[in-house]
């Protein structure tokens, strides 16, 4: 479990990135911190393993105070992947998902041989070992950031905007194997994103950020779509336009739900809605879209 | 002919002597450029003062500074210390630049990324940014290395021996093929040193030409589509 009690992040030349932040992170669930560029929610993900030191305010990590603990050691314990990689250049891929292990003093040849046991779970092709990572295609980069987050088994894994930058199928995919992982490793997740629908796809806790890093927000995705805080909210989750703004009618016996444009975005199943009920099926044609995987 | 036999020994013993007075600076140059270099780069408000600085050293003449190093360290006008500290002066003007270039040229995300993993400051410089920086690096290695090469046939007009010897003596003589001797003797110095450089460059930076090769084949495929349609 990670705590941010009253957190705030001045910088030197007076900007305020986050005002007064407190947030539960519960340990193996995925939180996404969203919000548009310049919201300080890069600079909260940065502080949990003090890239980034608050102003005022403490962060715990399981009721330890990191501000006690000694930033290398705490780096080294927690799993960072970001956005482009931000992977060696200079180094095979083998030996980045390798660095961390190295760094903690590991053999290397133990180091290598979990290396190649971690590009399996990511679904990479062992072949692709001894290549430098400009060789690989930008998916397969981020594969190769996700692997080398997850080469110390760290309990925590930070993760920047991980697949901002490769193309929308790719994309899909990567946030799929995601859920796998998460589902078979059990991480305690944060991961921050400017994409709502990523957000939603990902997120057991999603907190939504105004500019100046203001929550506006925090909650499943089906209670911000169910109940959104404030206006705010609902234009940046989309529920007023679009594919969020579903309705029901009855049609030869079913409930047709259907977008804005009265486009079918599916058939209700199940129970008449409920309110929370209504908010989680707003968020499936979403999530479905996603979720198509192109193999 | 019987010139290039008669004096073949001494041919021999002026070009390892001008080798050797070259490779001095130069790795001098480089091994002092480099945190002078990082510390321009990391601290980008001292980065103009301190590229003026090694601008005005370099700015100051081969051959007044020869001679005024004696009196300033102390040594002997003769002694080969003074030629080889002025062509470090001049080797580290060069490679300064350069070198604060090279720091600028690794991509912060790595750096940041590095950090983000577990790297020490310290050794975040040794695995990190200093192989990073390792293309411009060479590059600039390469230029002073040529750079010292010539300017060190200056010091035999002071009496420090090197195969600026055979332009003099040849010079005075009116003899071409001594003079000959000491340009095709420094060329192939320079020649033979930007070899090794680029091959310990090639040793250390295997990943640079691999990432060069890597984009090679995307042009004829660029090029196969253009010509499909």
């Amino acid at each position: 479990m990670i705590e941010f009690r009253s957190v705030t992040k001045q910088f030197p030349d007076g900007t305020v990135a986050v005002r007064e932040f407190s947030l539960v992170i519960p340990s193996r669930r995925i939180t996404v911190l969203a919000g548009s560029s310049g919201s300080g929610k890069t600079t909260i993900l940065r502080m949990i393993n003090r890239m980034v030191d608050p102003s005022s305010g403490a962060i715990e990590i399981d009721g330890a105070d990191i501000s006690t603990l000694e930033p290398v050691r705490l780096r080294r314990g927690i799993g960072y992947v970001m956005q482009n990689s931000g992977l060696l250049p200079h180094r095979k891929v083998v030996d980045n998902i390798a660095t961390v292990p190295l760094l903690r003093g590991e053999k290397r040849k133990d180091a290598r041989a979990r290396a190649l046991d971690l590009m399996d779970t990511v679904g990479l092709d062992r072949a692709l070992a001894d290549r430098y990572p400009s060789q690989l295609s930008g998916g397969q980069q981020q594969r190769v950031g996700v692997a080398r987050g997850l080469a110390v088994d760290p309990n925590i894994l930070l993760m920047d905007e991980p697949f901002g930058a490769v193309d929308p199928l790719v994309r899909a995919e990567l946030q799929q194997e995601l859920l796998r992982l998460q589902h078979d490793l059990g991480k305690t997740v944060v991961f921050v994103t400017h994409d709502i629908d990523e957000a939603f796809l990902l997120g057991d806790q999603v907190v939504i950020f105004k500019p100046g890093g203001v929550v506006a927000q925090i909650g499943t995705p089906q209670q911000i779509l169910a109940e959104p805080a404030d206006e705010f909210v609902t234009r940046f989750v989309g529920a007023d336009r679009g594919k969020r703004a579903l309705h029901v009618r009855s049609e030869g016996g079913r409930d047709v739900v259907l977008d804005a444009d009265g486009r079918p975005a599916g058939v209700l199943v199940g129970a008449a809605p409920t309110r929370d009920e209504a908010g989680a099926a707003a968020a499936a044609p979403g999530a479905s879209a996603q979720g198509d995987r192109p193999r | 002919m019987s010139w290039l036999v008669g004096n073949a020994g001494q041919i021999w013993q002026l070009t390892v002597v001008h080798a050797a007075l070259s490779a001095i600076p130069i790795v001098i140059g480089f091994a002092l450029a480099i945190p002078v270099g990082w510390f321009a780069n990391r601290h980008r408000a001292s980065r103009g003062t301190v590229l003026a600085v090694v601008g005005v050293v370099y700015a100051v003449p081969s051959l007044p500074l020869f001679i005024a190093l004696p009196s300033i360290l102390g040594t002997r006008i003769l002694d080969p210390v003074n030629v080889v500290v002025a062509l470090s002066l001049y080797a580290l003007a060069i490679m300064v630049r350069t070198a604060s270039d090279a720091f600028a040229s690794v991509d912060v995300d790595v750096l940041l990324s590095a950090t983000a993993v577990g790297f020490s400051t310290w050794r975040r410089f040794w695995s990190v940014e200093l192989p990073l920086a390792g293309p411009v690096l060479l590059s600039g290695i390469r230029v002073v290395s040529v750079s010292t090469i010539s300017l060190l046939s200056v010091g035999s007009v002071i009496g420090v021996t090197s195969l600026g010897y055979f332009f003099l003596d040849g010079f005075q003589r009116g003899f071409a093929l001594e003079i000959l001797v000491g340009i095709v003797g420094t060329v192939v110095i320079a020649v033979v040193f930007d070899t090794v450089l680029t091959i310990v460059g090639r040793l250390l930076l295997p990943w640079a030409r691999r990432r060069a090769a890597s984009h090679r084949p995307a042009t004829p495929a660029g090029a196969d589509l253009a010509g499909a349609a």
